[in-house]
């Protein structure tokens, strides 16, 4: 196969677009699709501070990456969830692509907060792993963001991510979640910080083509604890039909795109915690009950590495 | 040819296009990229003797 741009070697075929492109002319191909969907879903502005919630995987830090290519001057949030080499490798990865941006990052240690990792607090909270790891992960995301006055905040979902939780909630009618999974949702001043994902209608297989096209070190290994099978029997179903139908994938989520738009969503009371000012239901919310479980008051913070990583790591409060 | 695939080693004498051996694999092209002697190459690239190959799986969970 020849590139449709500069007809050498193609290095990657892309069905759904009906195309093949070398290493090169796919990487503009990919970031285009990223900057054009940043501008047609208005996700980021001009006056946005944005940061991006990484984990070490391909997609988080390839978004950082193509961000600050694109101009975006976007800072890196990181939950650490203390979990032996896991944490310790994805951490230095995302070390190492921080340093290559320059750009910081914060840490979220729960380990040191905890002390305590995260399958303990789930058994004291009563929830299997990946759901507490969720709750305090969104919180302590969250809280960066409002401390340091950031207020988008960028996942790299990717086409896949999202058509599979589509299609999970489709297929058991879950209407709580069903019309919330814009990949646009806005935040509320000064307690939720807007949340974006700019990669949404690029592929698990792109994103991964521009991490290793791109030189990304990320980290291949899985969470152990969230190794979800649900999720992956759903993106292999959707990758054969996308095997023997190429697009079906972008189709799906797009026509959703284009359901969502008519759907005025039920507007709920949202109320605040009256501890801490995050989104919650009543009182006080999930994690200020779970730090007064674990009697911590004054031990959340966060390590700040700088963009010059051998400098501070200083735990503010 | 040497193939690599979630961190075990394969050898394979004879030489065939990339879309065969994915399917001797019993692998999708849509989760797995492959690279040989650290290119991406798309499907149809005919794998010689003296090939690396390595299968990355891109599909994670979560
Ligand atoms: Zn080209
Ligand atoms: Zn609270």
């Amino acid at each position: 196969m020849k590139c449709r741009v500069c007809g050498q070697d193609a290095h990657i075929s892309l069905r759904s677009y009906n195309t093949a492109l070398c290493s090169q002319d796919f990487i503009s191909f990919l970031e285009k699709r990223v900057f054009d969907t940043i501008q047609k879903y208005n996700l980021i502005g001009n006056n946005d501070t944005p940061i991006v919630a990484v984990s070490g995987g391909k997609d988080s830090l390839s978004v950082w990456h193509i961000l600050n290519k694109l101009g975006y001057k976007a800072d890196g949030v990181y939950v650490d969830l203390g979990i032996g080499e896991y944490s310790q490798e994805s951490l230095a990865k995302i070390k190492k692509t921080a340093e290559g941006l320059q750009r910081k990052f914060f840490v979220f240690p729960i380990r040191k907060i905890f002390e305590k990792g995260i399958d303990e607090i789930a058994k004291v909270m009563r929830r299997v792993p990946c759901s507490a790891c969720g709750m305090i992960k969104r919180y302590a995301i969250n809280k960066v963001c409002m401390d340091n006055g950031y207020n988008v905040l960028i996942t790299g979902h990717n086409l896949d991510d999202e058509a599979a939780a589509l299609l999970g909630n489709l297929l058991y009618w879950k209407e709580e979640y069903l019309w919330k999974k814009s990949p646009f949702l806005d935040g509320h001043e000064g307690h939720l910080s807007r949340k974006v994902k700019p990669l949404f209608l690029c592929s698990e297989r792109e994103m991964a083509a521009y991490a290793l096209i791109s030189g990304i070190d990320y980290i291949h290994d899985e969470c152990p604890f969230s190794i979800n099978a649900k999720s992956l029997t759903y993106k292999n179903i959707l990758n054969n039909l996308e095997e023997t139908s190429p697009g079906t994938k972008l189709q799906f989520i797009k026509g959703y795109l284009k359901t969502i738009k008519g759907i005025e969503e039920k507007k709920r009371d949202i109320s605040y915690c009256t501890t801490c000012g995050y989104p919650c239901y009543g009182g006080t919310c999930s994690m200020c009950r779970l730090l007064h479980r674990f009697h911590i008051k004054d031990r959340i913070g966060f390590e700040e590495w700088g963009s010059n990583l051998d400098i501070t790591q200083k735990m503010m409060t | 040819m040497k193939i690599e695939l979630d961190g075990h080693t394969y050898e394979i004498e004879k030489s065939m296009e990339v879309s065969r051996l994915l399917k001797q694999f019993s692998l999708s092209r849509e989760t797995h990229l492959v690279i040989v002697n650290d290119r991406l190459v798309t499907e149809d690239y005919r794998l010689g003797r003296d090939d690396r190959v390595k299968l990355i799986r891109v599909v994670s969970g979560g």
